[in-house]
Formats: C-alpha cells, structure tokens, sequence
C-alpha cells in the first residue's frame, strides 16, 4: 500500500457538518483537512446599525449550549465602551450564572458525548442499558445546570434577563437559596465522576501546545481576567487582536484562528485553562485531580475529559459559595448613557475564550462588530492533533481510526461534536 | 395532554412542528400545555416525565412526499432513522431511546412527524408542508382534552 485516502464526507441536514480529508502516502500522512461546512451565519454584519442594548438577545442566538458566552461578552464589550462599571454582586451573580452554563455543557459532553468513545460503546443510549445509574446521574447534573440558567437568566435556552449593566431584575433570595442542596449533591457527584473518568485508558499522545487562557488573580477565571499563555504572553483583553487573528481557508467555512505574527496554532478550553491557572482550582478540585493521575500540567489531549470533570467540580463549588453568600442586590443592573466608543470584552465559555469588540457610534448603535469563538481558534490545533493521531495509528483498520479521530476531534468539544459519529469514512488504497 | 413542537422557525420545513404548536396554542384549550422547543433530548426527558398523555411534532426527512404525516407511537421502538435531523445527535428519537432504558417515557407519547422538503436559512413553509400543517393541527384540535 503505497498511498491511501481517507475521506470522511458530511451527513446531510445536521447542523454543524464537519467532514475530515487525510491523504496519506507510503506510511505518512500527506496532507490532513479538517472542514467545517455549518453555512457562514453573518453575524457580525446583522449586529451593525442595531442598537448595543440589542446585542446580548442577538449574539446569544449564536449558541443554545453556551449562549452565555455570547451575551455575557457582548455586555462586558459595551459596558468597556460605555464606561460602566459592574459592582461586586452583579458580577457575583455573573459569574454564578456562567457556573450553570459550565455544568450544563460539560456535563452532557463528558457523559453523553464523549465518555462512550472511551468505553468503547456506540453512544449515551448504549451507556444508559448498561448503566443506568451513571446516565441518571448525568441528567441530573446537567438538568442543576438548566436550573441555574433558569433561576437568573429567565429561560435555559437563549435566556432573556441579561442586559448591559447587568441583569433586567434578580431572583428572590429563596429562589436562589433553594439550589444549594443540589449543589452540595453536584459536588459529591462531580467527585465520582473524576474518579470514573480517571479510570478510562488514554491513547498515548503528548503535545507541547501553546495554550492561551483568562487569569484572574483571585479566581479560577471564567468571566474576567487578562489573557495570559504559556509562552509568556500577558495582554488586557482589548489587546486580543494585537496577538490573534482568523483567515479563511478553502476547506472549510469556519475561520481558521491563529497566532501571530507567525501564524502558529494555539489551544483555548479546559486544558489551556487547566495548565496556566492550576494554582487557582480549590483545594478539593485540586486533590481530586491528583488523585485522578493529573500533574499540573497536562499534554495529553484526551485526558480533556478528566479535566472537564475537574472543572464541573469547580463550578459546583464556586457557584455554592455564591448561592450561600447570596442577597438580592439594591438594583439589578447599573444605569448609564449612551456615547461613541470601542469597547472588548472576553469570557471562558465551556470550550474557551470567546471575544468580542464593538464600536459604537454617538446614540449607542452598532458601527462595527467583531466576534471571535473558541471553535474557530482551536481548528489549527484540532488539525495538528488529527495529524499526531493518525501517524501513531495507521496500522489501524478504517474503522478503528475513524473512532480514534472522532474521539480527538470530541477532546474539544466542538460545536460539530454535537453530532455523534459524523464520519462518514471512505479509503482508497493502492 | 402536552404538546410539545419542536424545529427551528428559521430553517424553511424545520419549522413545521413549531408552526403547528402556535396554531395549537392559539386556541387556548383547556388542559391542553404547549410547548415550543428546539429539541434537546436531555430536556425533552424531563418535560416529558411524569405525564400521562404527550403529542410530539416535528419535521422529519425520510424520502417520503414533501408533506407525508408519519403517526408513531412510542410504545414502540422508533425506526431511529426516522427523526434524526435534529442539530444535536442527542435529538428526539435518542431521547425517545434513552426515556425508555431509564424508565422515564409518559403514559402515552405520540409522534406526528411532518416529510419535510426544503432546510433552506430563512424560506417559508413548502406549500405541501403548510397543508400537512393545518391537517395536523385540525387532527390535534379534534381529540378531547385531557388531563397533562
């Protein structure tokens, strides 16, 4: 066999379609394309000309996983615009509402999407047959996660109640109080689930990635922080476009993010954000990790799931502190007035940072919109793994590598991750 | 009795199920609970549970006619090819799959899927779907209420 094709074309009709192009000649992988053919979707161009009230109800549109990610952006970007600073409770109440997000998607990731590929089933149905338990356990977790959403954001999907300056009007304290319970359970359970998943068999690959994260200095950082790598970068976030950009490439409708000036990859989500603020998870996240095999700093991709699940500890724990602590504030959000300005802002959504930048002209409205989501920045590094991960396994039948790439692909939960099982692998040999 | 539409208002015949939840709902009918929905299956669990009668309707493309109204009852295992168009792989017919292994399925869970023609971003309903619409909107008017 001289020269072999493996091309994994799209399923028609599902959102997300991501196909894998690997053309490989006398044992080595020739080229390697990972493409994304989810139709352009114009975002940017729809926000230009709406007022800058308009964006956290437009851009949370882009995303029914991580919706907060978008909106909670767009307010920090205008609020930097409009010089109007967020007091201590609301951005507590931020931050808790960001936790549900979290536990939501990395729940219904690390369960339902990505720990079958580990224990060799076909998908979550399989996994429910056979332990009922564990699947019952993961709805439950993901359904406090939904809870949270609710209690702030007024609905799970798309929530309403976000607003420049912070939020339309807060829950009363019982309301807020009554989800403590579930979090001290969420936290027990977010224990055996780093246990469980410790336990899986990782394939053998380690990369000496470039990861790029949001630190804060009291707090794991989820909502505020400046942008720090592992290569010594350390940049307010309104610098972001100093240090990144997106290209277009033929083979695909997502945006290439890369690193410049060079045109590097770089990794964002769980792993980046595990290695450079490891010293900031909490003690009990710390431990459990340790006792999961986990150093403090972690190369091996699939171990992503492990840290997932750290990461729900820690949003468990923050978001009970927050719960206890909590009083409705005097005012749900910070008047302010309209005036012309540009404005950044970035949080951590569940699979990374998440940026944006709007201009506004002098009566609020949108000049100009910039959005950058961690999909589109993580695509080089997705490559450069596929390509790791097929060089160690071409002794493998189609098949078997087909699963090994979908469970790479899934180490960064990418949007298309959504969709189970999306290769549709095909081989040409010589 | 629960009614739960589920599609995406702005993918052409995707919008099928929604439209006739919204026509539904316009009636005001009492114990009759509608819901709009995007089809998350975990979600669909847990509004499912517990109740004793629910109609689900969405768009399905299985290379019948444009318009087709397929009727399933759940009780049965779903022909999984069925209904899994949904954004997320976890959609309906898995959420249907994954009730039953955990016991959370309703008394009586019937599907009226709609053949689908046309996704297309930002195209109206197929005229043949329209018609299925009002066909299964008069088919839901005409059962008698009963307690959800």
């Amino acid at each position: 066999m001289a020269s072999r094709v493996i091309k994994v074309e799209a399923l028609a009709r599902v959102e997300g379609e991501g196909s894998l192009h690997i053309r490989v000649r006398d044992g080595k992988v020739q080229s390697l394309q990972f493409g994304i053919f989810e139709p352009p979707r114009f975002f940017e161009a729809f926000l230009k000309g709406r007022d800058h009230s308009e964006a956290p109800d437009i851009t949370a549109r882009i995303c029914g996983i991580c919706p907060i990610a978008y909106q909670m952006g767009a307010s920090q970007a205008m609020e930097d615009a409009l010089g109007v600073v967020v007091p201590r409770p609301i951005r507590q109440l931020r931050r808790l509402l960001y936790c549900g997000e979290w536990i939501e998607s990395h729940a219904l990731h690390v369960y339902m999407l990505h720990a079958p590929d580990f224990l060799g089933m076909a998908d979550a149905l399989e996994l429910a047959r056979k332990d009922r338990a564990t699947v019952e356990k993961a709805l439950r977790l993901k359904k406090l996660g939904n809870d949270i959403l609710e209690t702030f954001g007024g609905r799970a999907i798309h929530p309403v109640n976000l607003r420049i300056g912070g939020f339309h009007s807060t829950p009363p304290k019982a309301r807020v109080k009554a989800l403590a319970a579930e979090l001290r359970w969420a936290i027990e359970q977010s224990l055996a689930t780093i246990k469980l998943v410790g336990g899986f068999e990782f394939p053998d690959i380690e990369r000496d990635y470039t990861f790029v994260a949001l630190r804060h200095p009291d707090e794991y950082a989820i909502h505020e922080g400046r942008l720090i790598s592992n290569r010594g970068m350390d940049i307010p976030v309104s610098g972001f476009l100093d240090h990144f950009d997106e290209e277009h490439v033929a083979h695909s409708n997502a945006l290439h993010g890369f690193a410049l000036p060079d045109h590097a990859a770089y990794s964002v989500g769980p792993l980046a954000r595990y290695n450079l603020n490891h010293d900031q998870l909490a003690p009990l996240a710390k431990q459990a990790a340790a006792e999961a095999g986990l150093g403090a700093t972690v190369g091996n991709p699939f171990k992503s799931i492990v840290v997932r699940s750290v990461e729900i500890l820690q949003v468990c724990i923050d978001a009970l502190a927050i719960v206890e602590d909590y009083d409705e504030p005097d005012r749900p959000f910070v008047a302010y007035e309209p005036r012309a300005g540009i404005g950044h802002g970035c949080t951590e959504a569940p699979r990374g940072i998440c940026y944006h930048r709007y201009e506004l002209a002098e009566d609020g409205a949108i000049v100009s919109a910039r959005i950058v989501p961690p999909t589109a920045q993580n695509q080089k590094t997705i490559e450069e793994d596929l390509h790791e991960v097929v060089t160690r396994n071409l002794a493998l039948d189609d098949e078997a590598l087909k699963w090994r790439c979908e469970q790479a692909i899934r180490n960064y939960d990418p949007c298309i991750s959504c969709a189970t099982h999306f290769l549709k692998l095909t081989v040409d040999r010589d | 009795m629960l009614l739960i539409g589920i599609g995406n208002a702005f993918r052409g015949d995707d919008a099928a199920g929604l439209t006739v939840a919204r026509a539904v709902a316009a009636r005001h009918l009492p114990g009759v609970e509608v819901i709009e929905h995007h089809g998350e299956g975990a979600e669909l669990i847990e509004l499912w549970r517990d109740r004793d009668r629910v109609v689900v309707v969405d768009a399905v493309s299985s290379g019948a006619a444009p318009g087709t109204l397929h009727h399933l009852d759940a009780a049965q295992p779903l022909p999984a090819h069925l209904l899994c168009f949904s954004s997320h792989a976890f959609g309906l017919a898995q959420a249907i799959e994954m009730a039953r292994a955990l016991d959370r399925l309703p008394a009586s869970l019937t599907i009226i899927g709609i053949e689908g023609k046309s996704w297309t971003h930002g195209a109206p309903l197929d005229p043949a779907v329209a018609a299925a619409v009002e066909e299964a909107v008069g088919m839901l008017l005409a059962v008698p209420a009963a307690p959800a």
